[in-house]
């Protein structure tokens, strides 16, 4: 009768691997079936009788047995007190890393005992359905809130924007393009301007000319620019330090299984919302999309309450949390599609295909909300949207990967200085002044702004301006070229030749250029919330439009060139400088984050020309490449490691020959490996531990004699599960014996009551042997997402290897100082 | 109605109608926010027909806007009065680019003034934080931690773990008290992290 029992228990044991202690039973249940039993019954045989200890698998048996109401059950009066799992229980603590087999079997012992229990009521019909349609209405509801909160940030950061260079006298509401939106006074030439819309000299000393007025209001955009960006560091620094920064290194940190507590909450929310508006407006060197992302994840956390799938499996969340990030993505650029492809090419982990549908999905909503806002009243979800389509030659490829090469310099230039200067923030005295460097950038920004207008106006609108492609309708003085009326025959242009404004337009964005490469190195990382896609996006932009100028201007003078005849005869379109800018602001981008497809998507998003997709990948590519071989990682994975984050980064390979042994703890010279015993311990022994130690789980065993392994307890389980006997459950004295198997263990009669804490044991750890190469331990731990790995060695438990252990020892071997990681 | 149905189901069944009302709740509250805009009647100012005409021979370059509906936007019906001799309408109006345009300005007035008034709120409860409350509020054991937090700060998230609720809260008003003192200790905690330790964020 025993075999098949056994039999069943030890390949069961590979089979339900992946289930957790808590849900045995239902498990149990459904699984089970005699057919499989006798099939296996033979092979598993010899498990059983190798060992003088009593092996693990009658426990199994007894749990079994019990549950088809076998006798066996001398342990009554035991209280079990456990069948229902204790609140706090399975959670995890501040800074902790999960573990993803743990609750990704959590949740499909959830899901079988609904779906088992479906057939039972119609009540639990309904509820399994509507539990199963949960994830589309989370996803329903992230989209709706991340799409009104982008519009919200949008349209207040446009008015504030502009509440900086003077007010509407129609309604103090509109920014200054609806201010002169229905005005007949608006002129070709100046096109913005407008009766109703005064700028601050002109309402406080009545007129706008002269030196004064002038001055009037340099002052006023300084001062209005200091106050914005006071309140939001005031802001962040008194409701939620949390908010500051882009996010998207700590998001991408959350997503590969650690927990931040508070990092995705409700003031986060509010405050990075609010300040985002704030710096945005203050006209610091900083974009708004990286915050998005983090908006949108707050969202999604946040609505994960309402549902109990995703409020207690924090596995389920952040497969919510990958697909939020990509309606934050959706709603920053107006590409929905580019955003899904954004979380799972730079922020996801753990990204199966449901969760691309779910993505693709809340994209689409938070997408379709923000349109019906109308934002920006262009029927677009981007100021910057362009739409051109004039063709490209081949030979233009030549300056695009120019482009590229620039866009990879330019990139590690930036992600080295601007590591450089939050090391530099993090540990020396500089640190100790948040809002005083805040203030000093703000003031240097705006100071040096106010002159060029094109730093003056806010980024996105520089951006725009230089994406567009100039034509007869255009009236700024980067399109101010020599117009030949004669032979111009409608829409098509030929290359003209530059005017008076294109020259002053080029060194005012030269200058402009030089103002944001530095700034933003000092920008991105202050205590505000600042995103860096929108600054390296202006940077490029910038660049691309001085190369496209230049080659315009080239292509006009000398066409009689081998290099232009044939494709650039006199009185041809063939050179748009707004692609140009459009190749070079992707080139910038990738070199900053590393991104290519993504990237790629987001562009002709952005553009809507399907034609212009080999530029930008081949300067995407080669910006790639450049950046890469100067220094291998992007600025998200640098800011991480800088902060020493426990991410295992899933991109690079680990090629050095060491073995489990190496890794694992303890250490030769180390004190032995703390260890439980399975059912001889009293709560008095085990509370020592606790409180000698600060591991966060701690094996069990047989005994230590023998050191075979039972399974693995976590320390706040177990602290928790402690607590709460002692307070709830009568005769639990510090000399009671704890025990881990399912039957009290024989004890002398007059012994106290003793505590049975199986439930909180999980039955699965994973183990490798001692020999493990480490490669395979690294992949393990990547693959699966594990938090602790045992390591054993003919059988017998001989250490412990846990993820911060594997990231210690990867920055040992790349010679980085392994004491970096700092979080466990 | 919906009390009586929870009152009758059990125990799981009770929390998920929650639930599902909390979703019903919520699903109502985003669509009054979002209806408004939708529904909101185009008011005259919220539609144009904007008009711009390049430099043409002799005739500088003009912007046309006019208030007509979608089918009229374009350069004949726009552009008034017409600036070329009539053989010349169609040479000019092709130079001409037309473009009809939405906006709300409901929506933006709305969503302007809920924006400041956040702000003027959070400044508002910052104000009282920083000023008010210590004058009202004697020392106590919260800030205790503060000064000596290094060493007993393995301790103190021990303790912290399992949320001390030992004191059960009566009123409601004691317990949006006891909320509130346990956020301030998360700032408190956060800000060490952030702006002190610089363990995270730099």
């Amino acid at each position: 009768m025993a075999s098949p029992w056994l039999g069943q228990q030890s390949l069961g044991s590979a089979a339900v691997a992946m289930n957790n202690k808590g849900f045995r039973r239902g498990s149990f249940q459904s699984s089970t079936s005699d057919e499989d039993m006798v099939e296996i019954a033979g092979g598993a045989l010899d498990f059983s009788i190798t060992d003088d200890d009593p092996p693990l698998d009658r426990e199994m048996l007894g749990g079994f047995s019990l549950y088809n109401g076998g006798g066996m059950n001398g342990t009554s009066q035991m209280m079990d007190f456990l069948e229902e799992p204790l609140p706090g229980v399975g959670t995890y603590e501040d800074f902790n890393t999960i573990d993803w087999v743990r609750e990704k079997s959590r949740d499909r012992d959830r899901h079988r005992e609904i779906a088992s229990k479906s057939k039972e009521s119609t009540w639990a019909l309904i509820h399994s359905v509507s539990d199963a349609f949960s994830g589309w209405l989370l996803m329903l509801l992230i989209g709706l809130l991340a799409g009104s909160l982008a519009g919200l940030i949008d349209i207040s950061a446009h008015w504030m924007t502009d509440l900086k260079e003077g007010l509407c006298l129609s309604g103090f509401w509109f920014n200054h393009e609806h201010c002169c939106w229905n005005s007949n006074e608006t002129t070709f030439e100046d096109r913005d301007k407008c009766p109703e819309w005064e700028s601050w000299s002109q309402l406080i000393i009545g007129h706008g000319e002269g030196a004064f007025a002038y001055i009037l209001n340099y002052f006023m955009y300084v001062l209005w620019a200091l106050v914005f960006s006071l309140l939001a560091v005031l802001l962040v620094r008194g409701f939620a330090p949390y908010a500051c920064g882009s996010g998207i290194p700590e998001i991408k940190t959350i997503l590969s299984g650690f927990i931040i507590r508070g990092y995705l909450g409700k003031w986060t929310l509010i405050i990075k919302t609010v300040t985002l508006v704030l710096a945005v407006s203050s006209g610091l060197s900083l974009g708004k999309e990286g915050p998005l992302v983090h908006v949108a994840c707050c969202c999604g956390n946040i609505l994960c309450h309402l549902f109990t799938k995703y409020r207690k499996n924090e596995a389920k969340r952040r497969e919510v949390l990958s697909a939020a990030a990509a309606a934050g993505v959706s709603v920053a650029f107006g590409a929905p599609i580019g955003g899904v492809l954004f979380s799972l090419e730079e922020v996801s982990y753990y990204f199966p295909l449901k969760t691309l549908w779910r993505s693709f999905f809340a994209a689409l909503v938070a997408a379709f909300t923000l349109r019906s806002i109308n934002p920006f009243g262009n029927s677009r979800l981007v100021l910057f949207y362009v739409e051109f389509h004039t063709p490209w030659h081949l030979l233009e490829l030549v300056p695009f990967i120019l482009l590229g090469i620039f866009g990879g310099l330019w990139g590690s230039f930036f992600i080295r200085s601007n590591i450089a200067w939050c090391r530099r923030r993090k540990t020396t005295k500089l640190g100790k002044y948040p809002v005083l460097e805040v203030l000093v950038v703000t003031a240097i920004t705006a100071v040096l702004a106010f002159p060029n207008e094109y730093t003056r106006m806010s980024t996105s609108e520089l951006i725009s301006e230089l994406f567009n492609d100039c034509g007869l309708l255009d009236f700024s003085k980067l399109c101010e070229y020599v117009n030949d009326f004669n032979s111009t025959t409608g829409d098509d242009l030929p290359d003209r030749a530059a005017g008076p404004g294109v020259y002053t337009a080029m060194w005012q964005l030269a200058l402009a250029l030089i103002l944001k490469v530095f700034i933003t190195i000092f920008t991105f990382g202050m205590k505000v919330p600042s995103g860096l896609f929108i600054p390296s996006m202006a940077v490029g932009a910038i660049v691309g439009r001085l190369l496209g100028v230049g080659m315009e201007q080239l292509a006009y003078y000398h066409h009689d060139w081998t290099i232009f005849s044939g494709w650039c005869s006199q009185g041809a379109d063939c050179i748009t400088p707004g692609l140009y800018a459009m190749v070079g602001a992707a080139a910038c981008l990738g070199g900053v984050t590393r991104m290519t497809v993504s990237l790629v998507v987001i562009m002709f998003e952005l553009t809507g020309g399907l034609e212009y997709i080999v530029p930008l990948m081949a300067a995407a590519m080669t910006s790639k490449w450049v950046a890469d071989a100067i220094g291998r990682e992007g600025i998200y994975d640098a800011h991480i490691r800088l902060n020493g984050y426990p991410f295992l980064e899933a991109k690079e390979e680990f090629s050095h020959k060491t073995l489990a042994m190496d890794v694992m703890k303890p250490r030769r010279n180390d004190p032995v490996l703390t260890v439980l015993t399975q059912d001889s311990m009293t709560v008095e022994d085990v509370e020592a531990i606790i409180n000698e130690t600060t591991y966060s789980g701690y094996p069990v065993v047989v005994s230590r004699e023998s050191q075979r392994l039972v399974g693995f307890v976590l320390r706040r389980d177990l602290i928790i599960s402690i607590e709460n006997a002692r307070k709830k459950q009568d005769g639990i004295v510090s000399t009671s014996v704890i025990y881990f198997t399912d039957h009290s263990p024989p004890l002398p009669p007059s012994s106290p009551s003793m505590l049975k804490l199986r439930s909180i044991l999980d039955l699965s750890p994973f183990t490798v042997t001692d020999q493990t190469p480490m490669e395979i331990v690294v992949d393990i731990f990547r693959k699966l997402g594990l938090r602790q790995c045992l390591v054993t060695h003919n059988g017998k438990l001989l250490g412990i290897i846990t993820k911060k252990d594997v990231l210690k020892h990867i920055a040992q071997m790349a010679n980085q100082d392994p004491d970096s990681i700092l979080f466990n | 109605m919906y009390s009586v149905v929870i009152a009758q189901a059990p125990g799981m069944l009770t929390q998920h109608s929650w639930e599902n009302m909390k979703i019903l709740w919520l699903v109502v509250v985003a669509w009054c926010v979002l209806a408004p805009p939708a529904q909101a009647s185009k008011s005259s100012e919220d539609i144009r027909c904007k008009c711009i005409c390049p430099p043409y021979r002799n005739i500088s370059g003009h912007i046309y806007k006019k208030n007509v509906s979608q089918k009229d936007c374009n350069c004949l019906h726009v552009v008034e009065p017409m600036p070329v001799p009539g053989n010349d309408v169609e040479a000019y109006c092709l130079l001409c680019e037309c473009k009809y345009e939405e906006r709300s300005t409901t929506t933006i007035k709305i969503i302007i003034i809920i924006y400041l008034s956040v702000v003027g709120a959070l400044l508002l409860y910052m104000a009282f934080l920083m000023l008010v409350d210590p004058l009202i509020r004697k020392p106590d054991a919260y800030t205790q931690p503060l000064h000596n937090e290094e060493e007993n700060e393995e301790a103190r998230s021990l303790a912290a773990a399992p949320a001390p609720t030992g004191a059960r809260a009566n009123t409601v008003l004691e317990r949006v008290e006891g909320a509130q003192q346990r956020w301030k200790r998360q700032v408190q905690e956060q800000r060490k992290t952030v702006f002190d330790r610089h363990k995270m964020l730099s």
